[in-house]
């Protein structure tokens, strides 16, 4: 084990020049490897984007040529006009790439990766080697799942969810490689998972400095330790399935198939066990971070801190007993229906409690509205209709209409972009400076939040009206029913919306960039914040720390504390008359 | 108020019901989501930065934590226990059936099966139509769903009705439709490349032009 080089107060003085392979491209350096994890979900989300605009595109205009789109041979687009096997693909890649080669790995490869030690007082990872493992893992993943774009018959187009026999016989989709690389692709990126899911628990349980107990531990470290533990336990389940999945299609077995006395359902419980922790493990760092970034904004303790930890833990237990509602339709046991319904109600909670201290926490504060902020706060109000929408679906009788239509899409959006992105773009913004050095540009950061907060709420609430008015999601071209033709305008509005929020993210990108190339220089402690990253230099060099590691005296969130003129008191600020023992 | 919200026009017995649970927990979750939003308004215009102003240092209050976890959770479980009994009235008990159908999904048609002239399902005089399914007016229609290759979905929006039809299963279903005319019955499950499209018409009728329909349907066989 590293231990020694890791803990050694010493080791930045140690270290010597590595080449340029060990810095860029085989780091071990958790601060390296947590870049590498946002580019390349930078670039994915630049690939996922682009099918969401496809298939806006058919929605609003269907089976009409997609402008640009010529050069893209057939059989997968006829002189750019998109059939429909080509938009399942699209869905399907679209929410495969979104899921987990962008949130995930920006959430917690990124973030997580860049922020433990930082956050913590440790100079690395527990288990740096494997930590770039990790990387290099999920990056061949990626490389799978990009190739089955060019395999004869495209790419998987079962869903994300690929419900078997759909996903599990070749001649139900016509898609033969394609779904057999998703399916390796996806364990392939579930071992990365395992291996920086261990890594997190074991850095957060045994490299914390001097005085960091678990209850002065910022909440974006509390929601990364306890979406590591979920990871952990659900991604074994998912590459289970997985290979089960791959053995039915290549190697004659019959788990999901009735033919042979395999149970389709099977497939849905293994998935949905899985897949809820799943949402979760998607939206708890970004509770974190939100957390943070709220607190120092508006400069002010976060409100009720240990029920904001308690109830990320009850969030995390209560995944594990939910998974039953996606499944109220399926023909599983309606009893079983009602018990899974009570349960989903009860999850509500725990996210209720979450709003309430986020509101309590702007109560009475000093309100400094930067991008990161807006960001922020931009997550709490979309998180609160996500999850009011998700009261509708909770509820058996009213599920059964809106199963597995545009609500749906519309919630999991209102969570997962409304949520988990915007609340990623103001973790960006917060932690650029820290991470390359630079401030990033506040004008350009607050146009491409204002566009992205208008366009997102454009494109994804009619979706809301949509699913009432019966339309189903996965369908291709929505003037084929009747009953939706009164909706169809709305579509062609979704449509447009949706295309601006696209281009409002080359904003993002236009400012990353410039921000590197020429953005201010940052000082150590820009957003006057408490947490300990603040204390290293930006960016922190190898080891994090050029001298000992910092101690910690008190929780992270002192601000505005009454025992200093300043409005802020950092986590390692040792006051005179305070007998500096850490316990 | 549903009709405004483009919510088609609803001819079951059952959907009424859940057509009122959609109101609830409409309005609860209206007026939490305004009084949150104003809040949140109200405290960001107060309490935004100005020049000398400093924030109050307030860590939390255990009294409002109980508060709102209490009140959170009774509208939750009230609203669950709201739920159950139509849930078990549409999928657990039901009336008994005056008519029988088998409904089998096949990639990307509905294969409706009529009982034949003995009125039994299951038998060789057995007539199965593809994609149209007719069924008297007032009468309690069971079918017995099933599916011959992937999943498929057995939607119905006018009558709130889905289930899946999951090959290997026989899954019983119920409705009563309340008014004559034709209804779409698109598949909600993705079930492949022509799962856009894939749809049925429920035709239902008075019990004169059922009878005649299904006389035709037998002789044609």
């Amino acid at each position: 084990m590293s231990t020694a080089a890791v803990a050694a107060p010493s080791a930045h003085a140690e270290h010597h020049e590595l080449g340029f392979l060990r810095t860029y491209i085989f780091s071990t350096d958790h601060k390296m490897i947590g870049r590498q994890f946002l580019f390349m979900a930078l670039f994915m989300m630049s690939i996922g984007g682009l099918m969401a605009m496809l298939m806006r595109w058919e929605l609003a205009f269907p089976e009409t040529a997609v402008p640009g789109f010529h050069w893209v041979p057939e059989p997968y687009m006829y002189d750019g006009a998109i059939p429909p096997n080509t938009y399942n693909s699209m869905f399907t890649m679209h929410a495969t790439i979104m899921i987990f080669f962008v949130v995930m790995p920006i959430l917690i490869g990124c973030f997580g990766n860049f922020l433990i030690p930082l956050m913590i007082g440790a100079r690395d990872m527990a288990f740096p080697v494997l930590n770039m493992l990790s990387f290099w893992v999920g990056a061949v993943a990626g490389v799978i799942i990009i190739s089955s774009f060019f395999v004869p018959g495209g790419p998987a187009a079962a869903g994300w969810t690929s419900y078997a026999p759909l996903s599990a016989v070749p001649v139900y989709t016509g898609v033969d490689w394609g779904q057999n690389l998703w399916c390796i692709s996806l364990i392939v990126l579930g071992v990365s998972s395992l291996m920086g899911s261990i890594n997190y628990i074991t850095t957060v349980i045994n490299m914390r400095t001097k005085g960091m107990t678990f209850f002065r531990m910022p909440l974006v470290i509390w929601s990364l330790f306890i979406t590591a533990i979920l990871l952990l336990l659900a991604l074994p389940v998912l590459t289970t399935a997985l290979a089960l999945l791959l053995f039915d299609r290549m190697g004659g077995t019959h788990f999901f198939l009735p033919a042979g006395g395999g149970e389709p359902l099977l497939w849905q419980h293994l998935f949905w066990f899985f897949g809820h922790p799943e949402v979760y493990i998607m939206i708890l760092p970004a509770m974190g971070m939100t957390s943070d970034i709220l607190s120092t904004f508006s400069r002010k303790p976060i409100f009720g801190y240990r029920s904001m930890a308690y109830a990320m833990a009850a969030i995390a237990f209560l995944s594990w007993i939910v998974w039953g509602h996606h499944m109220f339709q399926s023909g599983m046991n309606p009893g079983l229906g009602t018990s899974f319904m009570l349960t989903t109600m009860v999850i509500g909670v725990p996210s209720a409690i979450k709003t309430f201290n986020w509101l309590g926490t702007l109560y009475k504060g000093d309100i400094h509205f930067t991008t990161a902020m807006l960001n922020a706060l931009a997550f709490v109000a979309m998180f609160v209709i996500g999850g009011l929408s998700g009261i509708f679906m909770a509820s058996t009788p009213v599920d059964m209409y809106i199963h597995d239509s545009y609500f749906i899409v519309a919630h999991i959006h209102y969570v997962l972009f409304g949520g988990s992105l915007f609340g990623v773009f103001g973790a960006i913004t917060y932690w650029f400076p820290k991470m390359f050095g630079k401030m990033m540009n506040e004008t350009l950061g607050k146009i491409h939040f204002w566009i992205t907060f208008v366009a997102f709420n454009c494109t994804f609430f009619p979706m809301h009206i949509l699913g009432m008015a019966g339309h189903m999601r996965r369908i291709y071209n929505p003037t084929q029913y009747d009953f939706l033709k009164p909706v169809q305008s709305i579509n062609v509005f979704i449509s447009i919306s949706a295309f601006v929020l696209g281009a409002a993210q080359f904003i993002l990108l236009a400012n990353i960039i410039w921000s590197l190339a020429k953005g201010k220089k940052a000082s150590e402690n820009p957003w006057l914040a408490n947490t300990l990253e603040w204390t290293a230099p930006s960016p922190p060099g190898h080891g994090n720390w050029p001298g000992a590691l910092p101690q910690v005296y008190r929780g992270p969130y002192e601000y505005s504390s009454p025992e200093v003129a300043e409005d802020y008191l950092p986590q390692n600020r040792l006051l005179e008359g305070h007998i500096a023992v850490a316990d | 108020m549903l009709e405004y919200l483009y919510f088609p026009h609803d001819i079951s017995t059952f959907g009424p019901q859940i057509d009122l649970i959609f109101e609830v927990i409409f309005w609860v979750v209206m007026v939490t989501w305004i009084a949150v939003t104003i809040a949140m308004a109200v405290f960001l215009v107060r309490y935004r930065h100005r020049p000398g102003r400093k924030a109050t240092y307030i860590e939390g209050s255990t009294r409002l934590e109980i508060i709102w976890t209490t009140a959170t959770a009774v509208i939750m479980i009230v609203l669950a226990l709201a739920s159950r009994s139509t849930w078990a009235f549409i999928k657990e008990q039901g009336p008994a059936g005056d008519v029988f159908y088998k409904v089998a999904g096949k990639q990307f048609n509905w294969e409706i099966t009529y009982p034949g002239p003995d009125g039994q399902l299951g038998t060789a005089d057995d007539v199965t139509v593809e994609n149209d399914f007719h069924v008297p007016v007032n009468k309690v229609v069971r079918l017995e769903l099933s599916s011959k290759d992937v999943i498929h979905s057995f939607y119905v929006p006018n009558m709130r009705l889905r289930q899946d039809a999951v090959p290997g299963r026989v899954i019983h279903v119920w409705f009563e439709a309340t008014e004559i005319g034709q209804y779409e019955i698109p598949c909600s499950q993705l079930c492949g490349f022509g799962h856009s499209g894939m749809k049925g018409t429920l035709y239902v009728q008075s019990q004169e032009d059922y009878d005649k329909w299904l006389k035709d349907a037998y002789s044609n066989k």
